[in-house]
């Protein structure tokens, strides 16, 4: 008998062929020894048995071959990161623009992330965020709209008691202001604020010592934790007695901690109790006492209760103002709340009434960040990219040799990983190292969120998605490549295959135009203002807050020893600063005034001294004079104010204010007081020595300003001993003006000068490639009598002509969202044609200059050599 | 290089080849191994283990003459290679230093 023929057709047909031979000689050998010893049927039986089991898919194969290991084995990712560190320190130079210019985009993308994280978390420092809420008003002037936090003493006894169910605490608050704290011999100035006794709730202080009821006792104060530190060092403070501006005794009753920098009561230093402010102010006693609801001159603030919201509550509270003032019907007086979500990021409002405010620039970084890390990734794919081309040949001997594709596709991949990761390490490092830098410019406080698993996650999750994108190229398209074809040598890329990349040139460059235009017309638009005539005269001009009755008291001799000193020109007192201008006030008449006419003037009152102290300019008439007596109802106006009016020849008219009336004495050339953006508003100022704030003095320009002031300072601490001598130079004082356009005209300036490095970063590492690309090329040119000049246009002319493509698509946008932004500026400067020519000839020679190194080597490259090796 | 294991079943059958010397192949492997060790082994397990074996480098082959009774087929003849001769060995002295590890006493109990 025979083995069974099927099983025989079996080891035949799927045995391994390797072994077959032996296999079924054994098996027939065996069949002949199981026939012998148990029969045919058990041998027959046991034979089939052997070679069904023998079957490949059971028994293990025997392979010549090498095993082909999995791409994603532990094995091969070891392999491909050492391969890969091996081309990255291989390739220096490209390495360095690749890690380093991703690095730096990422940089910029990190720290505008940290300043849009830390603007959006503005407040979210208060546990009640949610409920808290400030007490707004609005009316209707001339049809428009217009919008004020000041409230009237009696809103806040108002609604704690008619809407008591709407509102968990109701806070009356001074503004935050310097005030004098002083214990012993030490005096400091500090912000801080008088406010309700349940103000400590609300903002749920963080007590360090004491309690946050210590506000109820009304001779109390609450400092916080370095006011506390600076005035009493490490001995507990609770229950000292100090006192603030030199009047007010009071106890310490707890110390809290400093609130944090991105919160709108940073500046809150220490906390008083409204009812000491109330009863100590003469002014507030009496607008608190005789329910006033005309005076605004106070902030309220508000929790609302649980159970409601803030737009219901404020439906409820719209009337207030109309109920008790009835007059001010005509403005259409509105009362809300503005919850504390807005009051950072949604602070005001555009002329069609749409919240707006710093968002805008949250938004306008954002889309900055976006756009420079974009045009670093666009660096880093077209490196790669036209790097891989090279690699054509790697990739052909690879598979020759026995890579199979999703091996290749993982080395690609790995590489650009790589380079991704590290460029986010050194990313870190960076924003580490500008961050102090940036703080001061941005006028911040943030610091990486090192303990934050957000900003990890999504920044590797970045560099992933970056390393994946950049490196598909290479991985996905390369990695198909016949080997045959690669090495056979007639393989080539393309003739397209560089058109992406040269989008993305254009690209990256109208973005840097963009903001090239972006910066200039920013900072143009604040040397504008800048140098917009004033008015008055701020250079050696000082102002010192009169806040001490001994400084009231000893006015007359402090001004007179001041002027014998020699140091100080003239002195006089005003209710506001030269740069301020913050009252106004409605309640003129004069002949010919419209019965409806907005009467809302600015009201600054002044000394005698004024005018010439701050040097201001008569257009008609003359300054305040002690000859004239009459002058104490004496008024005048800037010219502004007299076109508003609509009176011809004004100087001797009659012009009532509250009924009483004054003279006109004079007309004054416009004194910019308010937003060097905005018109000069109508202002009147009158002679007034009682409504004083601040002492303003005029240095004599031939004494060294720090000799004048310490000699100035004497004399204060004779006068006024109790207080420091604090005093603001008025040009420092008028440069804050321009603080936020300067600080987001600083900002932005480095983020394009980064965007424009970056941009020629990946220029140069594309111009270095070309170059080596068209190495041969540019041999044989050479030979044939091409000049290096030849040379030299010829790589740079492509390179040039994508930058004249990005401006010509750069100008419009550019126009166009520029044009917008200056809208909004009542003051502007002009789009003017210049900026524009400067911005693309900038980078223009940019670009030439980037590209031209590499073209000019190449181009001096000596031909014998790049053609010997064919 | 890390030491390649050497599982039980494949310790038999190196051990086998070891013992047949010259001549061992596939069939005279398969009935040495029923013989001595008394268990029923399918020849396509020791077929399979002799090419894991040759595969880790412990076994070589070559074929040798045909003969008749095989259908003209050649038989392919197994020898121990060095590394298998080392690892043998090694399986050896692991075993004899595990059996002097053992204290006496437990070693009575075992009837040793």
């Amino acid at each position: 008998m025979k083995p069974p023929r099927w099983a025989n057709w079996l080891l035949e047909t799927f045995g391994h062929p390797d072994t077959r031979e032996e296999v079924q000689g054994d098996l027939l050998e065996l069949y002949a020894y199981w026939e012998q010893t148990m029969g045919v049927r058990q041998a027959r039986w046991r034979y089939s048995l052997n070679v069904l089991k023998l079957m490949r898919p059971l028994a293990k194969r025997k392979s010549t071959e090498y095993p082909t290991i999995f791409f994603l084995s532990p094995i091969m990712l070891r392999n491909y990161l050492k391969i890969a560190l091996r081309n990255l320190v291989k390739n220096k130079a490209y390495s360095f623009i690749n890690i380093g210019g991703l690095a730096m985009g990422m940089a910029v993308a990190i720290l505008i992330g940290l300043w849009i994280y830390d603007e959006l978390s503005y407040d979210k420092y208060f546990q009640n965020y949610d409920r808290i809420a400030k007490v707004m008003q609005t009316g209707t002037f001339n049809g428009e709209v217009f919008h004020g936090e000041y409230n009237p003493a009696p809103m806040g006894p108002e609604l704690r008691t008619v809407y008591a169910s709407d509102f968990t605490h109701v806070i009356m608050s001074s503004w935050t202001r310097d005030h004098i704290l002083a214990f012993g011999d030490k005096k400091f100035t500090k912000t801080g604020n008088y406010l309700s006794a349940d103000a400590p709730d609300m903002l749920t202080l963080k007590m360090i010592s004491g309690t946050r009821a210590g506000l109820k006792d009304p001779a109390s104060i609450l400092l916080s934790e370095s006011v506390a530190q600076a005035l009493f060092g490490t001995s507990d403070p609770v229950g000292k007695l100090m006192k603030i501006d030199n009047k007010l005794d009071v106890k310490v009753t707890g110390v809290y901690e400093d609130f944090p920098y991105n919160t709108e009561f940073r500046d809150m230093k220490f906390i008083a109790p409204w009812d000491l402010y109330a009863s100590s102010e003469g002014w507030v006693k009496r607008a608190q006492d005789n329910v006033e609801w005309g005076n605004f001159s106070w902030q309220v603030l508000a929790q609302i209760a649980p159970n409601t919201t803030v737009d219901a509550v404020s439906e409820k509270i719209k009337n207030i103002r109309l109920k008790h003032s009835p007059e001010s019907a005509f403005i259409k007086p509105k009362v809300y709340l503005q919850p504390m979500r807005n009051w950072h990021l949604y602070s005001g409002w555009d002329k069609s009434g749409n919240l707006e405010g710093r968002i805008q620039y949250v938004w306008l970084f954002g889309i900055i960040g976006v756009f420079v890390l974009l045009l670093a990734c666009i660096n880093f794919m077209n490196l790669s990219t036209a790097r891989s081309e090279k690699r054509a040949k790697e990739v052909g001997i690879r598979k020759a040799v026995g890579s199979v594709r999703s091996q290749l596709i993982g080395q690609f991949f790995s590489e650009s990983l790589l380079v991704a990761v590290f460029a986010f390490g050194l990313s870190i490092l960076l924003v580490l190292l500008i961050l102090p830098l940036f703080n001061e410019v941005a006028d911040k406080q943030v610091g990486i969120l090192w303990t934050n698993p957000v900003f990890w996650l999504s920044g590797l999750g970045f560099s992933l998605l970056t390393g994946l994108i950049a490196g598909s190229y290479p991985a996905l398209y390369l990695s198909s490549f016949q080997a045959v074809k690669v090495l056979k040598g007639t393989f080539r890329v393309g003739r397209f295959a560089s058109i992406p990349r040269q989008v993305l040139v254009v690209v990256q460059f109208t973005v840097s135009v963009t903001l090239i235009i972006g910066t200039i017309i920013v900072f143009r638009q604040i040397e504008h203002a800048k140098s917009r005539p004033v008015g008055y005269d701020r250079s050696g001009l000082i102002t010192v807050a009169m806040n001490t009755p001994e400084l009231h008291e000893h006015y007359n001799a402090l001004r007179d020893d001041l002027i014998r000193t020699g140091t100080v020109l003239d002195m006089s007192t005003s209710s506001t600063p030269a740069t301020d201008l913050n009252s106004q006030n409605s309640g003129f008449d004069w002949v010919g005034k419209d019965p409806g006419f907005k009467d809302n003037f600015g009201t600054i009152a002044v000394t005698h001294d004024f005018g010439k102290t701050v040097g201001w300019q008569f257009a008609q008439g003359r300054d305040f004079s002690r000859q004239f007596p009459s002058d104490s109802s004496g008024m005048v106006l800037n010219e502004t104010a007299v076109r508003y009016m609509g009176i011809k020849d004004p100087v001797g008219k009659q012009v009532k204010w509250n009924g009483k009336p004054y003279r006109v004495v004079g007309v004054i050339k416009d004194m910019l007081m308010a937003s060097p953006f905005e018109p000069v508003y109508q202002t009147v100022y009158v002679l007034d020595y009682g409504w004083a704030n601040v002492i303003n003095i005029k240095l004599n320009p031939s004494r060294s300003t720090s000799e004048s002031l310490a000699s100035i300072e004497s004399v204060f601490r004779k006068f006024n001993p109790g207080s420091p001598f604090d005093y603001r130079f008025t040009d420092q004082q008028y440069a804050l003006k321009f603080a936020a356009e300067e600080r987001i005209g600083k900002l932005a300036s480095g983020f394009a000068i980064l965007a424009i490095f970056i941009s020629c970063l990946g220029l140069f590492g594309l111009a270095s490639f070309v170059a080596e690309q068209r190495t041969k090329e540019i041999g044989v040119r050479k030979v044939l009598g091409a000049s290096v000049t030849n040379v030299w246009l010829m790589l740079s002319k492509d390179f040039v002509i994508l930058v004249i493509i990005a401006f010509g698509i750069a100008t419009p946008i550019a126009w166009y969202f520029l044009g917008n932004w200056l809208q909004k500026y009542e003051y502007r400067t002009e789009l003017s044609w210049w900026i524009f020519a400067v911005s693309g000839v900038g980078a223009l020679l940019v670009t030439l200059l980037t590209v031209s190194f590499q073209s000019i080597k190449a181009a001096l490259i000596n031909p014998v050599k790049s053609l010997r090796s064919e | 290089m890390k030491r390649a294991f050497l599982g039980e079943f494949e310790e038999v059958v190196l051990l086998t080849v070891a013992v047949l010397d010259e001549g061992a192949y596939g069939v005279n492997i398969t009935q040495e191994i029923e013989q001595k060790t008394g268990r029923s082994v399918g020849f396509s397990t020791v077929h399979t283990t002799l090419q894991r074996l040759e595969e880790k480098g412990f076994l070589s082959s070559q074929m040798g003459g045909a003969t008749a009774e095989r259908g003209g087929r050649r038989k392919r003849f197994f020898t121990v290679t060095a590394a298998g001769r080392k690892a043998l060995q090694e399986v050896k002295q692991v075993r004899e230093e595990l059996w002097g590890a053992l204290p006496p006493q437990t070693l009575q109990l075992m009837g040793g």
